[in-house]
């Protein structure tokens, strides 16, 4: 059984039919990747599975249990978080506090060891635990954002778009640490717009086009693939 | 002496703005929200007591800490049945409802317990400290505002900076979605918030009756939209601003009183519209950051 299964969700904004009869699924240990261009559908799709939306139909399974009614509050202690798009951080809390919240579900005792595992990835962070977030360069936020939705221990981790508008060599970082946290036992489900990046490292890939998934396949068969190259690779 | 005398009358009567304020800038700062029937709940706190220490009989400690439970009480199923389905509407339909709900309560008070003031009895007695061989006089209401108020501005510093509760609030404040995100119950919260303002709005309520003894059903209304003056003044969202905007707000209007007392309210509201022409978001406000 796959940790994650969405089955042929849709969700509307009003009008707007978003995403149109979405079925994926995720499995533990995968890291897996959607990609699509500006306004595909990529984050509503990812917002919908932590409960910040609705899909009017079909079903989305975590660990076994359907979660498409759970509110979102209470699906971090099922083990689920995500890193929204454009971070998110909390600008006027200090780094530390914006790590205390990442870890609100969490009984006291487990914050201090969540924390020092979060300082150890992310040394810069331990640097500024004081610093207010809203001061911290846009790598740093980035960071920090990922930082504290390490904080409750996710089983399944969700990033949307965690390499936008940072300078390449910080993008080559970020997806460093992706693959750390991978191979430390984190299942990773990864919105990104850097399809590059995105499928050299993911186990499996969708594309999703105007709220369709219209490819899927192994993270490297999509590199190679020409009309994946062409729409989404720069030729 | 007379100056002092002023400065001291105004910072006690500012301490109740600053009381008041807090709970408008609270509910301002999570819900996004104005509450105009915050000073009518200041009326109901005033009443409880009233009723509980006059014709109940209670000690005046009693008193107050019933109306603190009635208020908090009100102020969440106000919060509940009225504000809470409007979560999603336009700015302009919560504050018309806000309107509406301060109107329900006065009207609920004046069909309860009549037009007629009531002669409010002071919790704290109307003794008075004097100094300078009596020249100056400092009554003990007075000294007990003043605490009271820096009692309360220290005890929710603590809260918002030290406790979970208090940082999810504040987190709660920033960004609603990243706090669901972090498993923060956001509905939970802004009821949490709405309960500290009321409970707030209670003990400002004794305290202004306990300095100006006549309670009507609209007794809250004129200290309400004061203390929300004080919060805009102050930097509306900001707890420091509202304290210091109270304050600010209660020595002008004393000053302006001792000058004339027919243009005081016109010198308080001259003053505000000053300050927000100098500084749009209030003395301690912060811009608002847009979202990117
Ligand atoms: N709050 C909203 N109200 C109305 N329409 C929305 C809203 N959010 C998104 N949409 C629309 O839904 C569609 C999907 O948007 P979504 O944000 O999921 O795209 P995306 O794939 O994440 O794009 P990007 O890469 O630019 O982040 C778009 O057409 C967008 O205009
Ligand atoms: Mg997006």
């Amino acid at each position: 059984m796959s940790m994650l299964q969405v089955d042929n969700i849709n969700v509307y904004y009003g009008a707007i039919h978003a995403v149109k009869d979405i079925s994926f699924y995720v499995d533990e240990g995968e890291i897996v990747t959607l990609i699509g261009a500006n306004g595909a559908g990529k984050s509503t799709t990812l917002q919908t599975i932590s409960g910040l939306l609705r899909s009017r139909t079909g079903s989305i399974e975590f660990l076994g249990k359907a979660i498409q009614n759970v509110p979102a509050a209470k699906l971090v202690a099922h083990g689920l978080a995500q890193v929204p798009e454009g971070r998110r951080v909390f600008q006027q809390m200090t780094v530390e506090e914006n790590l205390e919240m990442g870890a609100f579900t969490q009984p006291n005792t487990t914050i201090a060891p969540n924390l020092e595992r979060v300082y150890e990835q992310f040394p810069r962070l331990k640097e500024r635990r004081r610093q207010v977030a809203g001061t911290l360069s846009g790598g740093e936020q980035q960071m920090l954002a990922m930082g504290r939705a390490l904080m409750s221990g996710p089983k399944l981790l969700m990033l949307d778009e965690p390499s936008m508008g940072l300078a390449p060599i910080l993008v080559e970082q970020i997806f460093e640490i992706i693959q750390r946290l991978h191979k430390a036992g984190t299942t990773i489900l990864l919105v990104e717009q850097n399809a590059q990046m995105a499928l050299s490292v993911a186990d499996r890939g969708y594309v999703l086009e105007t709220g369709r998934i219209t490819l899927t396949g192994p993270g490297k068969a999509l590199l190679a693939d020409e009309a994946v190259k062409k729409a989404y690779l720069g030729g | 002496m007379s100056i002092l005398n002023n400065l001291i009358n105004g910072i006690s009567l500012g301490s109740v703005y600053a009381i008041i304020a807090l709970g408008y800038t609270m509910v301002y700062g999570i819900a996004k929200m104005l509450n105009f029937a915050h000073g009518d709940v200041i009326m109901v706190g005033a009443y409880v007591c009233f009723f509980a220490t006059g014709q109940f009989g209670l000690p005046p400690l009693a008193g107050v800490l019933l109306a603190m439970v009635v208020c908090t009480v009100l102020g969440m199923v106000i919060e509940r049945l009225a504000y809470k389905p409007l979560r999603q509407s336009a700015s302009l339909a919560v504050l018309i409802t806000a309107i509406g709900v301060s109107y329900f309560l006065q009207n609920s008070a004046l069909l309860l317990w009549k037009s007629d003031p009531k002669v409010f009895t002071s919790v704290v007695g109307t003794g008075s400290v004097k100094l300078f061989g009596g020249e100056l006089t400092i009554t003990h209401v007075a000294i007990v505002t003043v605490l009271a108020c820096v009692v309360i501005m220290l005890a929710l510093t603590w809260f918002t900076g030290r406790t979970k509760m208090g940082k999810a609030m504040r987190a709660c404040s920033e960004d609603k979605a990243a706090a669901q995100l972090m498993g923060i119950d956001v509905d939970r919260t802004i009821s949490m918030t709405f309960a500290i303002g009321s409970a707030l709005a209670a003990i400002a309520g004794v305290l202004l009756c306990s300095t100006y003894p006549s309670l009507m059903p609209t007794t809250g209304s004129l200290p309400g939209i004061k203390a929300f003056t004080a919060a805009v003044f102050g930097g509306i969202g900001s707890i420091p601003g509202a304290m210091l905007g109270g304050i600010l707000l209660g020595i002008i209007e004393i000053f302006a009183k001792a000058f004339n007392t027919n243009i005081s309210d016109a010198v308080v509201f001259a003053v505000l519209i000053v300050v927000l022409l100098v500084k749009p978001t209030g003395l301690l406000g912060k811009a608002v950051r847009e979202k990117v």
